[in-house]
């Protein structure tokens, strides 16, 4: 019971697919953006979900945000499912729910100062006060080290740099006091120099406010130092989910290797290694392949069986679970 | 994307934009100073022209500008009444009910042109037994012309380039032949002081008999006169007001109704979106000026009624999707997402997120769009469709038309509306590209 109330959020099948139609008004399939996910996020919790460009992963993201109806499946949060809230629970769920973007500076309102883009949360929120709006806004900007505050207030977005445009975006993504934190890619637009500082203060937000947060990265150098757990995610499907440290110096599912393979290791030596990659290129969304997605471009796909057969997910080990026929119990 | 205030304050670097300011501040200043000087219902009466208020005045006479040019100088309009200081006047009884009454009105004539015409207007109180009058004029060499002896009204006009007994014994148009220099050949004006006597014998003990001399002068007022004898004036400090008012709200009303709904169907999309699109369509191919001429011929040609339909039709503007163009993209910006993550509603995501962001592009083009609304008002007036009672530079120009200035050599008739009319559009024009330049910074390399 008690891991049960240490649960944040669900997601069970989860799907959203993206109707196609030509000439606008004729059904041309879908796009599987998201086609079964499935996962469980626990209080104060990082989870890192990883994969590459156009895997789905910022539609997961904005599915879970509530900013896309799913069109399959269901997500609870706190217990409740979201299928079902009333406007009044919806209000609550995105009070509830912190959204960090990608690009900073397309995140904030050009014509805002950083004020108004504070306030304005708060506004939508019901907070009217105005001694208690300015409490926040200052809380908010000194919690993300934009100090002295008084400095920032009138500033607009494009006088800032991009680390403290990113610090502003954080800023407005908890001053709502949420439980969960969703982070799609929150420094992959940053300078290298500045990425670092911007993780340690999400890690230093997550650990005061014991947030649970859902941080989604092509970037697996940056995971180990953030999050709890990893999912992978390839082609609208998590293929593997697993701990940090278990999965990643013990990678199971083959496209979770060939990713680890590709992350660059600063050893002078490494420019005259060649390291094998998957050939072939991410699949259409639209027309996913048979069986496994990753078949085609799997160096150890089981003819008759991964083209065949979607994988199931096995658990290998404990708390490492993988969808790959490879683990399949004899 | 640059901030609204600090882009209009970056207007001062750009001379044009200074000159534009100038123009457009003129503008303000002369509509302000006409409606402050010359209340509504005073211009509107004024312009009527009824009762006699332009009496004074000369018919198509040139604007006083006329004489600021070195050599020039034309009559200008003298009016003596005989209750001003120069003007003498006595009145000898000679019983209860008869008396003789002398008025002499000065003229002092310096103009090497001749007037347009003169006048006597003459006022008499009387019971029953009419007064009767005689007028003399007498020139400054001391001749002394008779004029006309005759019973009076209560008010009576003796109008000298009427009186062809007058013309035929002065051998020449009987206002000129007043003023003329005797023994030459050439007509020229003969300048000093003109007197006009009036000797009037009154029956009864409470009569009286007041009198009036009015010159005509070739010039008067700073745009002269019209046919009706109007002061234009009037007409052309009126038609600013009435000029900024339409351009004005007529810009703003089609600009902003334009910019919501265009909004609203890029936030909404699908079947609304849809809608607007085809509504936008369907209003392309209204014409505009036959509709405007329609309601003008059949319903009402009130000002208000023209502003209200321009606006209307301005709605589903193509305007529409110009900024259907503009907001597509920011619809998808990462900003309205976070928005919507933290709960904004839709109607504040319209109003605080998507239409702020392309305020600063639609400012250049409503500046530039204003002076096209001021000559929409002119073109309806020109085609006779102008407000019936306010006075507007259109309404000017139609008059002019009707009357074939150009033709008759009145141009200031023409140039005087025109060239305000040329200023309000070069104004608003020079400081919408500068906003141009400045809000859309891509076209200031060219």
């Amino acid at each position: 019971m008690a891991e049960h109330n240490n649960r944040l959020m669900a997601a069970r099948d989860l799907q959203m697919w993206f109707p196609v139609r030509r000439w606008g008004f004729i059904p041309a399939g879908a796009v599987r953006a998201v086609d079964g996910v499935s996962f469980e996020l626990r209080r104060g919790e990082a989870v890192a979900v990883v994969g590459e460009s156009g895997c789905g992963k910022s539609t997961l993201a904005r599915t879970l945000l509530a900013i896309h109806t799913p069109t399959g499946g269901r997500i609870t949060f706190e217990g409740r499912d979201m299928e079902q809230f009333t406007s009044r629970e919806m209000r609550w769920y995105r009070r509830r729910v912190g959204y960090v973007q990608q690009d900073p500076y397309g995140a904030l309102p050009p014509f805002m100062n950083v004020h108004r883009i504070l306030r304005e949360p708060l506004i939508v929120n019901g907070v009217r006060d105005r001694q208690e709006q300015e409490e926040r806004i200052r809380d908010g900007l000194r919690e993300v080290r934009l100090v002295p505050v008084e400095d920032f207030l009138d500033k607009f977005p494009h006088m800032l740099s991009g680390g403290q445009q990113q610090r502003l975006v954080i800023a407005r993504a908890i001053i709502l006091n949420p439980g969960l934190l969703i982070a799609d890619e929150p420094v992959s637009m940053l300078d290298a120099s500045v990425r670092v500082e911007i993780l340690k203060l999400l890690r230093r937000i997550q650990d005061a406010h014991n947030l649970g947060v859902c941080y989604i990265t092509h970037d697996l150098s940056t995971v180990r130092y953030f999050s709890h757990r990893i999912m992978v995610m390839y082609a609208g499907k998590l293929v593997e989910k697993a701990p940090v440290g278990g999965l990643l110096d013990d990678p199971c599912h083959p496209y979770t290797r060939a990713l680890l393979r590709a992350i660059p290791d600063p050893e002078p030596e490494n420019a005259r290694t060649y390291r094998p990659v998957p050939g072939g290129e991410p699949p259409s969304l639209m027309n996913p392949p048979s069986g496994c997605r990753f078949h085609p471009r799997c160096e150890y796909a089981i003819a008759g069986l991964c083209e065949v057969e979607e994988p199931p997910h096995f658990v290998p080990r404990a708390d490492h679970e993988v969808a790959c026929w490879l683990f399949r119990e004899e | 994307m640059r901030n609204l205030r600090t882009g209009l304050k970056e207007l001062r670097h750009y001379p044009s934009a200074i000159v534009g300011l100038a123009f457009i501040a003129t503008l303000v200043a002369l509509a302000l100073y006409a409606v402050i000087a010359l209340p509504l219902d005073d211009a509107i009466r004024l312009w009527r022209a009824g009762e006699g208020i332009w009496e004074d005045t000369p018919r198509n006479a040139s604007p006083v500008l006329l004489n600021w040019w070195p050599g020039n100088n034309h009559a200008e309009t003298i009016v003596v009444r005989c209750s001003d200081e120069a003007a003498t006047r006595s009145m000898e009884r000679l019983s209860d009910d008869f008396a003789i009454i002398d008025i002499s009105l000065p003229l002092e004539f310096t103009y090497d042109g001749f007037p347009d015409d003169v006048r006597v207007f003459l006022e008499a109180d009387y019971e029953e037994r009419r007064p009767h009058a005689a007028l003399a004029w007498k020139t400054p060499d001391g001749r002394e012309i008779e004029l006309e002896e005759r019973t009076l009204g209560e008010r009576a006009t003796y109008v000298v380039s009427g009186d062809r007994r007058l013309a035929e014994r002065l051998g020449t148009e009987a206002h000129i032949g007043l003023f003329r220099q005797p023994d030459i050949e050439d007509d020229v004006p003969l300048k000093g002081r003109y007197e006009l006597s009036v000797e009037g014998i009154l029956f009864e003990p409470e009569g009286d008999v007041r009198v009036r001399l009015v010159s005509y002068g070739r010039v008067h007022g700073l745009a002269g006169t019209d046919h009706r004898r109007r002061d234009l004036t009037v007409a052309l400090l009126w038609g600013a007001p009435v000029a900024l008012a339409f351009g004005i709200l007529a810009a703003l009303g089609s600009t902003l109704t334009t910019l919501v709904i265009a909004a609203v169907g890029v936030w909404f999309g699908r079947w609304v979106d849809a809608v607007i699109q085809r509504l936008t369509e369907l209003n392309a191919i209204l014409p505009v000026l036959p509709l405007l001429v329609l309601i003008g011929t059949l319903y009402s040609r009130s000002i208000w009624v023209m502003l209200g339909v321009v606006i209307a039709l301005g709605v589903f503007s193509l305007g529409i999707k110009v900024y259907r163009a503009m907001l597509l993209p920011v619809r998808n910006a990462p900003y309205i997402e976070a928005a919507r993550a933290y709960g904004a509603g839709n109607f504040r995501i319209v109003f605080r997120y998507l239409i702020p962001r392309v305020i600063p592009v639609i400012v250049p083009q409503l500046v530039t769009l204003i002076p096209s609304y001021v000559f929409l008002e002119a073109t309806l007036a020109l085609l006779g469709l102008g407000d019936p009672l306010l006075p507007t530079w259109g309404k000017v120009l139609q008059d002019a038309f009707q009357q074939g200035a150009l033709y008759k050599g009145y141009y200031y008739w023409v140039l005087g509306p025109a060239l305000l009319l040329m200023f309000t559009g070069l104004g608003f024009a020079m400081v919408g590209f500068a906003l141009d330049r400045i809000f859309n910074p891509r076209l200031r390399e060219l």
